[in-house]
Order: C-alpha cells, then sequence, then structure tokens
C-alpha cells in the first residue's frame, strides 16, 4: 500500500512536529508512506474567498505529485474536505476524479483505513478535544450534535487507546471555533470572540492541552492563548496518538 | 402583459424539471396511552387538563376554579352560562372572563385541540377571551398531526385552528410570559 | 417612519456590537438555549431525520411545480370568497394594500409578524399616506417603537435587553421608571395593545403556508396576534410570497410539526390558524408577491433557499449570528438564511454577507427543510467574485496568493520556514495592518520547514 502524505502548506511551515508524527503513525502502521516534497497548498484560501477559479494551477501541481500514490492521506480535515469537494482540472479532469476518491484525513484513515485497535502511546495528561467543523460535519469524523442520530466519534475512539489521557467534557461539544481561513481577518472581531469562547470551555472544563485533527483551528486558538498568557497548549491529535514518555 | 402573466411567465421559465412528492402515509402515531400523553404534553405547555365523566362534574370545578361572578360565554347550553350569538358585532365580547367551548379533537404529540367556527360560536372567541376552557371528548385524541389531518380532511370550514395552550410571549430576553393578547390561561376538559 | 439606514458593512457593524462583550455573551447564551431546546424537541421525535427529509422533497416538488400549484392555489382562493391579488415588485405589492384600505377609507391597520412586509417597506410606504400601522407581535411592536427593524425573524428583539424595554416602554406607554421584570412588562403592554386591536378595521398577516388543493393558508403565532386582528377587522389582507406554497393539506402535518420545534422547542405554535373563507361581512385578500423569487427559482445554485419555512434555527445555531447579533446583517432576513437570499435581491449591497461565515455548516443540519445553506454561501461567494463585487485589493492579494502558491519554486522564492506566511498569513496582503494581530499571536516559525527536514534527512 503507497501512502502519499500530504502536509498542507502552513503546516509544513509553523507545524512540522505535526507533519513528523503523522509520517511516524503511518510508518508504525506498516505503512508505505511517500511524501513528494514539490507539493504546496490545496487552493482553499482561494477557494473559500471566492477565488476558486484561481486554484486552478494549485489543483494542477496538486494532482502531478499525488496522482501516483493508492491512498493519499494529510493531518487536516479542512483541506483533504476541501478537496474531496472541490478539486477540479480543466485538463486532468479524470485524474481530479480518481484523486477526490481516494483522500483521507489522518484520524478517518487509521480507523477506517487501518482499522486501528490498538495504539502504543501515553499520554498522561488532561485533553479537551476541539472538533474541527470541516471534520466534524464535512468528513462525518464523529457524529453531529444537531442530527438526531446515534452517537460516534472517531478521534475519541483513537484518543481512548491512549494510556493515562484524560479527556475533559466541554460545555458545547461541537461549536466552530472561528478561524473560518478569510474570515480569521475579515471578520476580525467575531472570530477572535469565537475564538475567546471556545477556549474559555476548554479552560473551564480543565484542560491542559486543546486537541484536534485540524491544526487550522489550532493555531487560531493558540493566537489567542499566546496572547492572553495561558498555560493551556494546543497540540495536533497526530502528536498524542504518536507519543510516549 | 398583467403582473400575474409575467409573474406565472418567468415561473413557468424558471422552474426547475418536476419533482415528484413523497409518500407520507409512513408516517404515524403509535401512543399507547393517548390521554395521559396528552395531559402530560398540555400541562408541560402551561395548560391545565381536568378528567371529567359529565357536565356537571365539569360546572363544579368551572365553580372552582374560575370567578363566576363575571361574564362568562360558551357554546354549550349543557352548562347554563350565556350562549354565544353568532349575530352581533364580535367586539362585544371584550370582556368575556370565561369562554367555554367544545373541540372537534385533540392531538396528544402536540397537546393542542383542534376547533373550527363551526363550534366557536364566533371566530374571535378563543383569542378574545381572558381564559379558555375547552370540552373534548376522550375517545377523540390522536396521537399525531398525521391522523389530525385525516380527521380534518377538505373541511366545510371557513377557519379554523389548532389552539395548544394559553397564549404566550418570550419577547422580552427570552423569559416565558403566559397571556400576552389573548387567553390568561387554558384548561381542556377531556371528557370520557 | 424609516429604520436608520447603513453604509457599514457587517465586519464593521459585528465589531462595533462585540464591544459590549457583556451583552454579547448573554445574547449568544440566550439563543444557544433556544438551539438546545430545539435538539431536546427533535431527538424526542424519532422520525425526525425522516420528517426533515420528506419536507424537503415536498418542497423540492413545490418549487419545480409552482407554475401550476399557483393557478390551483388561486382559482381555490377565488371559490373560497378571497380576492387575489399579484404584485411583482414591493412598490407593487404597497400600492395594493394602499388601495385596498383606501377604497374603504381606512386610515388605521394592525400588522401581525410579516418579514415580507418588512422587505416591502410597508410600514414607511403607508405612513406617508397618512395610514397608520401597529405592529402588534410583541417583539415587532418594541422594535417599532424603538425606530428599528428587527433583528430576528422569530424572535424580533433578541439583542435588547430588558432594562432598554423598560426605558422604551417609560418612554412610550408611560410606565414607571425602573421597571424591567419581563412578565410586568407584558402585562403593561397587554391593555395598550389590546385597545390596538379594538378600533382597527383593517389588518394584515404574513403567512407561513398555502395550500394549493384547499385555497387555504395557515398563520402561525404565540401570542395570538393574528387572530385578534383578523377576527376582528372588516378587511383583512394576507401577504405571501409566491414560495409559501404547500401542494396539499396533509402536509401540513409535516410541516407543523417541524416548524416549531425547530423555531422554540415547543411541540406547536400555540396558534396555527386556518383562514379559508371570510367571515359574514367580511373582506379578505390575499396578495401573492414575486419580489425577486422567481428570479432566485432561475438560479441552479440557489433556488433551494425557497424552500425556507422561516423557523429561525439556522439563526440560533450559527455562531457568528450569536456573537454579531441580526442587526450587523443589514438586510430584513438576518443569518444565513438571510446571507443566500439577500446576494439574490441586491447583490453588491448584500455583497460582505455570504462572507460573513466560517461555513461551520450547522446551519444546513438544523434546517427543517435540508437547505444546503453552507454550500450556498460557498457559491455566493464564489458568484459575488465573478460579479466583480470584490474589492479590488482583495483581488490582487488573491492572485498574488495564487500566483505564489501554484507551485514550490515560485513559494521558495517567496521565502522558506515561514517567512513567507509571516508577511502573508492567513491570506491576506495588507500585512502592515494585519487584523490578525489586533488579538492573537502568530505561531513562532520553527527552525526548518517539514520538507526542509525531509529533504535533509531523507525521512528518518
Amino acid at each position: 500500500m503507497n501512502v502519499g502524505l500530504f502536509i498542507p502548506c502552513y503546516v509544513n511551515q509553523f507545524y512540522p512536529n505535526a507533519a513528523r508524527a503523522t509520517l511516524e503513525l503511518l510508518r508504525k502502521s506498516g505503512v508505505n508512506v511517500g511524501y513528494p516534497t514539490r507539493q504546496i497548498c490545496c487552493g482553499q484560501p482561494m477557494a473559500n474567498s471566492g477565488f476558486e477559479h484561481l486554484a486552478q494551477d494549485c489543483n494542477n501541481t496538486f494532482i502531478d505529485n499525488f496522482a501516483e500514490f493508492d491512498y493519499i492521506v494529510g493531518p487536516s480535515a479542512s483541506c483533504i474536505l476541501h478537496l474531496k469537494d472541490h478539486l477540479h482540472s480543466d485538463t486532468q479532469e479524470a485524474k481530479a476524479t480518481e484523486i477526490r476518491g481516494k483522500l483521507y484525513e489522518l484520524v478517518e484513515f487509521l480507523t477506517d483505513g487501518l482499522k486501528i485497535e490498538s495504539l502504543n502511546a501515553t499520554f498522561p495528561h488532561k485533553e479537551g478535544l476541539h472538533h474541527s467543523c470541516h471534520g466534524l460535519r464535512g468528513l462525518h469524523l464523529a457524529q453531529m450534535s444537531e442530527l438526531n442520530a446515534p452517537p460516534f466519534s472517531k478521534p475519541e475512539k483513537l484518543l481512548g487507546m491512549v494510556k493515562d489521557l484524560e479527556q475533559v467534557r466541554l460545555g458545547r461539544c461541537d461549536e466552530c471555533c472561528g478561524f473560518g481561513g478569510v474570515f480569521s481577518v475579515s471578520e476580525e472581531a467575531v472570530s477572535v470572540k469565537m475564538g475567546k469562547d471556545r477556549v474559555r470551555d476548554h479552560t473551564r472544563s480543565g484542560a491542559e492541552y486543546i486537541t484536534s485533527s485540524d491544526l487550522s483551528c489550532l493555531m487560531h486558538m493558540e493566537g489567542i492563548l499566546h496572547r492572553n498568557k495561558s498555560n493551556v497548549k494546543v497540540i495536533h491529535i497526530s502528536e498524542i496518538l504518536n507519543a510516549s514518555i | 402583459m398583467t403582473t400575474r402573466e409575467k409573474i406565472l411567465g418567468e415561473v413557468l421559465q424558471n422552474q426547475p424539471a418536476s419533482l415528484p412528492l413523497p409518500d407520507i402515509s409512513r408516517f404515524q402515531g403509535n401512543e399507547p396511552d393517548v390521554v395521559q400523553k396528552y395531559k402530560t404534553v398540555f400541562e408541560s405547555i402551561g395548560g391545565k387538563v381536568f378528567l371529567v365523566d359529565d357536565f356537571s362534574t365539569m360546572k363544579c370545578l368551572l365553580r372552582q376554579h374560575y370567578d363566576t361572578s363575571k361574564r362568562i360565554a360558551t357554546t354549550l347550553p349543557e352548562l347554563g352560562f350565556e350562549l354565544i350569538s353568532p349575530d352581533v358585532d364580535p367586539h362585544t365580547y371584550e370582556d368575556v372572563e370565561l369562554a367555554i367551548i367544545r373541540a372537534h379533537f385533540a392531538v396528544a404529540e402536540n397537546g393542542a385541540v383542534w376547533l373550527s367556527d363551526e363550534v366557536m360560536g364566533q371566530r374571535i372567541i378563543p383569542y378574545i377571551c381572558q381564559h379558555l376552557a375547552v370540552v373534548v371528548r376522550a375517545e377523540t385524541i390522536v396521537p399525531t398531526l398525521h391522523e389530525a389531518y385525516e380527521i380534518i380532511g377538505e373541511g366545510t370550514y371557513g377557519f379554523g385552528g389548532f389552539i395548544g395552550g394559553p397564549s404566550k410571549t418570550a419577547d422580552i430576553e427570552q423569559a416565558l410570559v403566559l397571556g400576552a393578547h389573548g387567553p390568561l390561561s387554558m384548561a381542556v376538559f377531556v371528557m370520557k | 417612519m424609516s429604520y436608520q439606514t447603513t453604509t457599514k458593512d457587517h465586519a464593521a457593524l459585528a465589531e462595533a456590537f462585540i464591544k459590549d462583550e457583556e451583552r454579547v455573551d448573554w445574547h449568544d447564551g440566550a439563543l444557544w438555549y433556544i438551539r438546545e431546546k430545539r435538539d431536546i424537541a427533535s431527538k424526542g421525535i424519532p422520525e425526525w431525520e425522516e420528517l426533515r427529509e420528506a419536507a424537503s422533497q415536498i418542497k423540492s416538488n413545490v418549487i419545480s411545480n409552482l407554475h401550476d400549484y399557483l393557478l390551483q392555489f388561486e382559482a381555490n382562493l377565488k371559490k373560497n370568497g378571497i380576492v387575489v391579488h399579484w404584485a411583482d415588485t414591493p412598490q407593487e405589492h404597497n400600492e395594493i394594500v394602499y388601495a385596498i384600505l383606501k377604497a374603504k377609507e381606512i386610515n388605521q391597520m394592525v400588522k401581525s409578524k410579516s418579514m415580507l412586509t418588512e422587505e416591502c417597506g410597508l410600514n414607511e410606504y403607508l405612513e406617508e399616506r397618512g395610514i397608520g400601522v401597529i405592529n402588534s407581535d410583541l417583539g415587532e411592536y418594541i422594535q417599532q417603537i424603538d425606530n428599528e427593524p428587527p433583528s430576528h425573524i422569530v424572535l424580533p428583539c433578541i439583542h435588547k435587553r430588558k432594562e432598554e424595554i423598560g426605558e422604551l416602554f417609560h418612554e412610550h406607554l408611560g410606565t414607571e421608571k425602573g421597571l424591567s421584570d419581563p412578565t410586568k412588562l407584558t402585562r403593561v403592554a397587554r391593555k395598550p395593545l389590546r385597545n390596538v386591536f379594538m378600533p382597527r378595521r383593517a389588518a394584515l398577516t404574513g403567512v407561513n403556508f398555502a395550500v394549493a388543493e384547499t385555497g387555504e393558508y395557515v398563520v402561525c403565532t404565540n401570542e395570538g396576534n393574528a387572530d385578534m386582528g383578523a377576527h376582528l377587522s372588516e378587511v383583512q389582507i394576507a401577504s405571501m410570497g409566491l414560495e409559501k406554497i404547500i401542494p396539499q393539506k396533509k402536509h401540513l402535518g409535516i410541516f407543523l410539526r417541524l416548524l416549531a420545534r425547530s423555531a422554540t422547542g415547543q411541540p406547536i405554535t400555540i396558534y396555527s390558524s386556518h383562514f379559508k373563507k371570510p367571515r359574514e361581512g367580511q373582506e379578505m385578500h390575499l396578495i401573492l408577491v414575486n419580489a425577486g423569487r422567481t428570479r432566485q427559482l432561475g438560479r441552479p445554485d440557489f433556488q433551494n433557499s425557497l424552500k425556507c419555512i422561516k423557523c429561525g434555527a439556522c439563526m440560533n445555531t450559527c455562531p457568528v449570528y450569536r456573537k454579531s447579533g441580526g442587526l450587523s446583517y443589514h438586510n430584513t432576513i438576518s443569518g444565513p438564511i438571510g446571507a443566500i437570499l439577500a446576494p439574490n435581491l441586491d447583490m453588491k449591497r448584500h455583497a460582505d454577507l455570504p462572507f460573513a461565515s466560517t461555513l461551520c455548516g450547522s446551519c444546513s443540519n438544523v434546517c427543517p427543510v435540508k437547505i444546503n445553506i453552507h454550500d450556498q454561501l460557498y457559491k455566493w461567494r464564489q458568484e459575488i467574485v465573478k460579479e466583480g463585487h470584490a474589492s479590488s485589493t482583495k483581488v490582487f492579494g488573491m492572485k498574488a496568493m495564487a500566483w505564489t502558491l501554484s507551485s514550490s519554486d515560485k513559494l521558495d522564492k517567496a521565502g522558506r520556514a515561514g517567512r513567507w506566511f509571516m508577511q502573508n498569513v492567513p491570506f491576506v496582503v495588507n500585512n502592515k495592518l494585519n487584523p490578525w494581530y489586533k488579538q492573537r499571536d502568530m505561531p513562532e516559525g520553527p527552525k526548518e520547514t517539514f520538507t526542509e527536514w525531509y529533504l535533509r534527512t531523507n525521512g528518518d
């Protein structure tokens, strides 16, 4: 099984540790991982701003880098969802269609693709799980609180396999953090207010770490925590699942 | 071209290819004890339910719970109060303290009773009175709105309505207040 | 009376609203409480998701057969003795109402909640012509005396605190100063508002559902104000958008089960009134209003927005709405649904609204008729940019970013290890004034990127 590792642009630049944890986790699971080093961006920043038509070069670059793999896995629900929904190409649409069908976010690849039942990980901390909206409502990584449907949670299932980890209960289990890509700056006031409220839900519940399958949400919340000199830290879920003492 | 023709023309031009109606016959209630369910739901929304055997028990309860020195109007001759006339100006009922009317049936899932102008005496009655009392036969209570609309059918009324409790508002800071414009209270007498 | 018009966009209006953080927290909590009541109510119905699907399918059938249903509805209305009018524009709608009142020499009207007439600016139109209108819904009445539009389609004054309402009542109804208890305030409004109904010869209501099969229409309220107005009036007018049609009466069973549970968590609105024929001696008029609906019908990506039954659930669940307040949307219908309806009416004026969302998708999940609201917000963004309504700096920035992010070589030239991002993240060119940093920090750029590490170590 050849897996192409997709590391979103901002993760590459700011969160290389999460990228390394993702790579290690996949290798530990016995997967042959390739990392195309010329990869760049999923095109979501443009598309969500209304400039989907400018993302064509971005899309073709993605296709060129990843077409050869059996699966494409990335540690970012938001970027994966964007590609699943919007990766198209004027010149190689057949390849684009094929790629849209073999994209996985890390958590869903571990639970659905590799059917992981145990992990050799230890993380002796209190942790609050932040569901990214794209992971939750887009990729259905967990049941959505709005629906009258049976509960499940893929990230919680994985976190449950980590030794000494304590998951805290939040007041609002799947509220948006307010990042929203370009929204974070074009609607700065609302974005920050949403972020502050989300962070407060975690800190009130006693979390030492806020984790998520999306680093973009975490980057936003980290920015607020850091500005307010909080001791609470953010950590990508891959780093917890890959943690040893 | 008239406005009507213009609008209809645009609708015809712009509407998408026809999609079918779903089969909704599978939606139906299966509540075993509709009377109990009705009572629970109606009381949870601020109404009062009395289970009574006949009109004489009901009369006793009315005397206990309402100020009978004020104006009471009804469509039910059995009760011996002023009978509502369909022929007078509806404004003349502004000072009715208590109106007592019959409902066709009630709905267990939401506490509502169905009334048409055929049983209201006047359309304004259940809305203008300070307190509303409604009589409904226990055997007519249905589980859900699906059974309700089966019973209503096309109907011969000019006006009909579900009423599911006393008039209420939560417009000021989401604080629930009973008695906005309409009745301050509503009681349903379920008659066996 | 006319509302203050604003040239500020959603972001600016929201920023002003958020300055009073205690109010925002209260507003957020009040609406979240309604969302929770909605969750409890919907989870009490095992077939809830099937009901939503059925409702959505019925509305798809309506949208795709609207022409025939309108004709059927019109014919049945006439059979029932209701006078039918057609209005293509808000102006035409207002003219029709005015002509009906004028013919009867009526100069005072009472109006129950109708977002359509708000959209048409009916009150202002009539008042300019000497006809007084009083909004009888308590929340709308409060907004009217404060000279503000409603901020929420179901809870018109949800952004106001009880102390502010007490002050308004003191000024307009002569209540004692400092009164702020909601029950007492409601009670003091009861008498003057009931007195409003008595002398009014004309009453106007909105329409929740119009049944093509029988030619009757249903109006839902909790206060009973629509009925108080209608049953005391000699002229009753109903204004409805074309999309309010449903095919058959039995479909009301589906929609009435969904409406109040979605809106407030109640099992049904207190009053669900079915108007079919005028009372003896009464005139009944119904105005079918287009006001842009046929245009929206012709937009394949957005026609589903016409399924809306105006429950307001998308507003209650929307975190942006909860934090920014309904008035920041500067449109009669606010919140997520307003943001997909408004660009159809005036794309330039409402170009900001589809961007007033994180695309979190909660709105689509609570929608009782399953409108794909967040997908439509995304699609409106593309449409608005294509139509040239994005600002020129934004266009330039996006082009620059798209170019830089299109290949690895270009990004290499732009700078490594976070430098390019430090200057450009997140997604703006105007980095000197980048709003990100107002209340947030950015992570420190690490020594090397993942790619650099991978190339250096070959991934080991």
